[in-house]
């Protein structure tokens, strides 16, 4: 076992799996992960694997309708999934007496999902509320019209619940030829956190999963986006009196070397971001951007974020526009900070602070095992579960000239798309 | 109704012990009559600070709605000892959080940082709470920003509802006034406003502080004694006596129209018990039977399973220090409104005229036992826990007797208290949209 107390194999059929023993408390985490998400998606398909990850809870060979959710909860577990941009996950996290219908679950999702023709008709207009619901929020259609405007080209042009054209059109066939292509273990990692010992939960896993069949993965290899090489600006008007702005710029991969610079900068600018769903982040309001927008009365908040992903994604800022204020006035307080950062050195104080900002939440983070089991397959995805645990000292190790580079290579005009949304009404 | 395949009833195998229990909750009342509630855990290095004081939107009048609020968010924003970059500088430069907030019955503190910042989490809160100075600059752009959010409040269509459905449902009542009150309300709001609702109404009757994490549990009651140990406030008001709520009669219906909206949210039910009835665990059960379990209960099941008509529709019962609301709440495409809101009627008709099934009581009662170790897993769980163990008298030992009381609960004490507190006949329907 590793010093982190983490146990990795790969099964034959090729699945990645985790295991971590923590016997503070009588529970077990565990997650699949498969590698498929929105970046896997083409347009006529926008929003298929989430909706393949609804579909999940509509029945499988063994346990059909609902009677995995009644168990689970009857069992006293939680479960939930999402589906993002790189992967899905399902995870749930029962008492540890009751883990074994966790894993016998997943084992039947993975090869034996359904997909009930009646059920495809009905989550279909589930799919379609939720994606209205979002689209009650300006700041959703924003970022949506942003996103799509940053990326011309690669996949991470859409939202992850879909077009709604591809909503509409998409048959049960395409869904189950999409589960078909990407639920295979060569394509998944499992993982489990918890009460249990490694020799039996591994020996579990490689019976219910151990027969799976390995799959030739589509080479689908989403298509890079070009170099930006000029600002994008974008303007939507709409309902509501509040006014917003998207900043978003081209940032680096979780694994390329620029992230962590990124990740410092991050913090300086508008206060530390936790990657993690399970931990809350800290207040911002001593990072330069709040003090630069919200201080000064222009912006009633100010957000920031950086995200670890497979391919180069966005850093993106977000501002509310307070009564009475104007976008751009709050767009041209946030060039000056940006100009700042780019035109001289932070200080080794706040560099310091985004450090230990950073190691107070993965101490936060290691309360649960949920949240345990969420790192390690999230890490899994784009890198190995190592990525996490050498972050605190690859963040140490980031100097002030780092930060000054980083900010001069991606904080550039050229490299950023600008989203305003204005309400009709002014 | 989903056919299921008949279980026995089960009990599961939870070792009681291992719950927080008057052995492991150090339990200590200041002079001053704080109660502080500690529970040591060593899991991570780090601390979680809760903290109930006895004052809240009751204690202002309707016509300064929003005045606690805003009171408490503006302790925050400067002290006698220091300026708000101060204040932020020294939480986030720890990676710590720490914020004031006010409801309806209480207001308080809460903080997380990791366990060597105990100390400074319990000072910045003293100092907010004991000396705020309501910088009027801070006060002027806190204001601002309070009435932006108001402004996105009312562009919400799940805010909307909300806000129609208490007003009809709690009419006359303190339960329809928003806590976060009016922008006609905010805007009258003077510095002078805050500094005399501070004055009059932040005291240490009836506080509880609660801390869970790395600590050791006398060196915590040590620091909040240091902190707040000598704070006094003699003019410090009673908890006010709230009125009963007016029966609801008929389908009250309220529509917000809000055109350039996609979907619709409605909210439909009606007053419901307090924290303090007797069956409120029986109602517990009995919400969690018609909209919470699995994928929301009979009703997400209606709604969202079997009819596709929503991403998200259940129940939800406030309980609280009063009669807090029971409601079925749905976001649905407008033209599903008046059908979802039929099929929620219809299974609250269900509800109140037949029993639940054997098979639903036992599986939700093994829900609620059976979940007691992963809600009390992380510090926030275990803090929220006990500190409800203090503010509602249940005892110390409330966990280790919380199985048998949820096994105790009958068929018939669920359809009583339904009867008691839903109706198909007389409820409020909110509906807010663009239709």
């Amino acid at each position: 076992m590793a010093k982190s107390g983490v146990t990795k194999t790969r099964l034959p059929n090729g699945l990645t799996v985790l295991l971590k023993e923590v016997h503070t408390a009588p529970l077990v985490s565990w997650w699949v992960w498969y590698r498929v998400g929105s970046r896997h998606e083409r347009p006529g398909h926008t929003g298929i694997s989430h909706w393949v990850e609804h579909m999940m809870f509509k029945g499988t060979q063994h346990f059909p309708g609902e009677v995995a959710d009644r168990t689970v909860a009857a069992d006293g577990g939680v479960r939930n999934a999402m589906t993002w941009i790189d992967w899905t996950t399902y995870f749930e996290t029962m008492p540890v007496d009751k883990i074994d219908f966790a894993l016998r679950l997943e084992a039947d999702r993975m090869s034996h999902a359904l997909f009930p023709p009646k059920e495809v008709a009905s989550e279909r207009t589930v799919v379609i509320s939720e994606r209205q619901g979002h689209e009650n929020n300006p700041g959703f259609r924003l970022m949506e019209e942003a996103q799509a405007a940053a990326f011309r080209v690669h996949s991470y042009h859409h939202e992850v619940v879909g077009d709604m054209a591809d909503l509409e059109s998409m048959t049960r066939d395409d869904l189950y030829a999409h589960y078909q292509q990407y639920y295979a273990p060569n394509n998944a990692i499992a993982v489990a956190v918890g009460d249990f010992k490694t020799r039996d939960m591994l020996a579990r896993i490689k019976e219910l999963f151990g027969s799976a069949k390995p799959k030739a993965l589509p080479k689908l290899s989403p298509r890079p986006e070009p170099e930006q090489k000029g600002e994008r600006r974008i303007r939507l008007t709409g309902e509501g009196e509040t006014a917003y702005v998207e900043v978003m710029y081209h940032a680096p991969s979780a694994t390329h070397p620029d992230f962590y610079p990124m990740v410092a900068l991050d913090s300086i600018l508008a206060g530390a971001s936790s990657f993690n769903l399970f931990g809350g982040g800290t207040s911002n309001k001593s990072s330069r951007l709040y003090r630069a927008l919200v201080e000064s009365g222009l912006a009633a908040g100010i957000s920031g974020g950086l995200s670890a992903t497979v391919d180069p994604f966005l850093y993106i800022l977000s501002a509310t526009v307070r009564n009475g204020q104007t976008p751009e006035a709050v767009e041209a307080a946030l060039d000056r900070e940006i100009e700042r950062a780019r035109g001289e050195l932070v200080n080794g104080e706040e560099l310091a602070k985004a450090v230990k900002q950073a190691r107070a939440m993965f101490a936060f983070g290691a309360e649960s095992v949920s949240s345990q089991g969420f790192w390690l397959g999230y890490t899994e995805i784009f890198d190995t579960y190592h990525w996490f645990e050498s972050y605190l000292d690859r963040l140490a190790a980031v100097t002030t000239a780092d930060v000054q580079r980083v900010a001069q290579k991606y904080l550039a005009k050229t490299n950023r798309t600008v989203g305003y949304y204005v309400p009709e009404t002014k | 109704m989903p056919s299921t395949k008949t279980k026995p009833t089960r009990k599961p195998a939870l070792d009681l012990s291992s719950l927080p229990g008057p052995e492991t909750i150090t339990r200590r009342t200041l002079s001053n009559g704080i109660v502080v509630l500690v529970r040591e855990n060593d899991t991570s290095p780090a601390v979680v600070v809760d903290s109930d004081l006895r004052v809240g939107a009751l204690w202002e009048s309707r016509a300064q709605a929003g005045l606690a609020s805003f009171t408490a968010s503006a302790m925050m924003r400067g002290t006698e000892r220091r300026s708000f970059a101060e204040i932020y500088e020294a939480i986030e430069s720890v990676g710590a959080s720490l914020s004031v907030s006010s409801g309806t019955h209480t207001s308080g503190f809460y903080g997380k940082a990791l366990a060597e910042d105990l100390g400074l989490l319990l000072e910045l809160a003293a100092d907010a709470l004991r000396r705020p100075t309501f910088p009027q600059d801070q006060v002027d752009r806190l204001q601002g920003e309070l009435l932006t959010r108001l402004t996105m409040r009312a562009n919400q269509t799940r805010a909307r509802a909300e806000e129609a459905f208490f007003e009809a449902a709690y009419a006359g009542h303190p339960y329809a006034v928003d806590e976060d009150g009016y922008p006609e309300t905010i805007k009258a709001l003077t510095r002078a406003d805050l500094v005399d609702f501070h004055r009059r109404n932040y005291g240490p009757a009836g506080m509880i502080v609660t801390v869970v994490g790395a600590v050791k549990a006398d060196a915590a009651v040590a620091l909040v004694e240091h902190y707040f140990g000598d704070w006094s406030n003699p003019q410090q008001p009673p908890q006010p006596v709230l009125p009963t709520p007016a029966p609801i009669t008929g389908a009250v219906v309220r529509k917000v129209a809000m055109p350039g909206k996609i979907q619709n949210d409605i909210v439909l039910g009606g007053v419901g018990p307090a924290r303090s009835h007797p069956q409120f665990v029986a109602a517990r059960l009995a919400n969690n039977i018609l909209g919470v379990f699995g994928m929301g209960g009979r009703i997400g099941y209606h709604v969202r399973e079997r009819g596709g008509m929503a991403y998200y529709a259940a129940s939800a019962l406030d309980g609280g220090l009063g009669p807090g609301a029971w409601r079925a709440y749905a976001g649905v495409n407008p033209k599903n409104v008046d059908r979802a809101a039929e099929l929620i009627v219809a299974e609250i008709k269900k509800f109140t005229t037949r029993r639940v099934t054997e098979e639903e009581l036992a599986d939700n009662k093994t829900f609620f036992v059976g979940r007691l170790p992963l809600s009390l897993e992380t510090n926030e769980g275990v803090a929220s826990a006990i500190g409800t163990l203090e503010l509602y008298e249940l005892g110390l030992d409330y966990y280790r007797r919380y199985p048998g009381l949820v096994h105790a609960i009958t068929r018939d004490d669920i359809q009583q208290v339904a009867r008691e507190f839903l109706s198909a006949e007389n409820y409020v329907l909110a509906n807010a949209g663009p239709e």
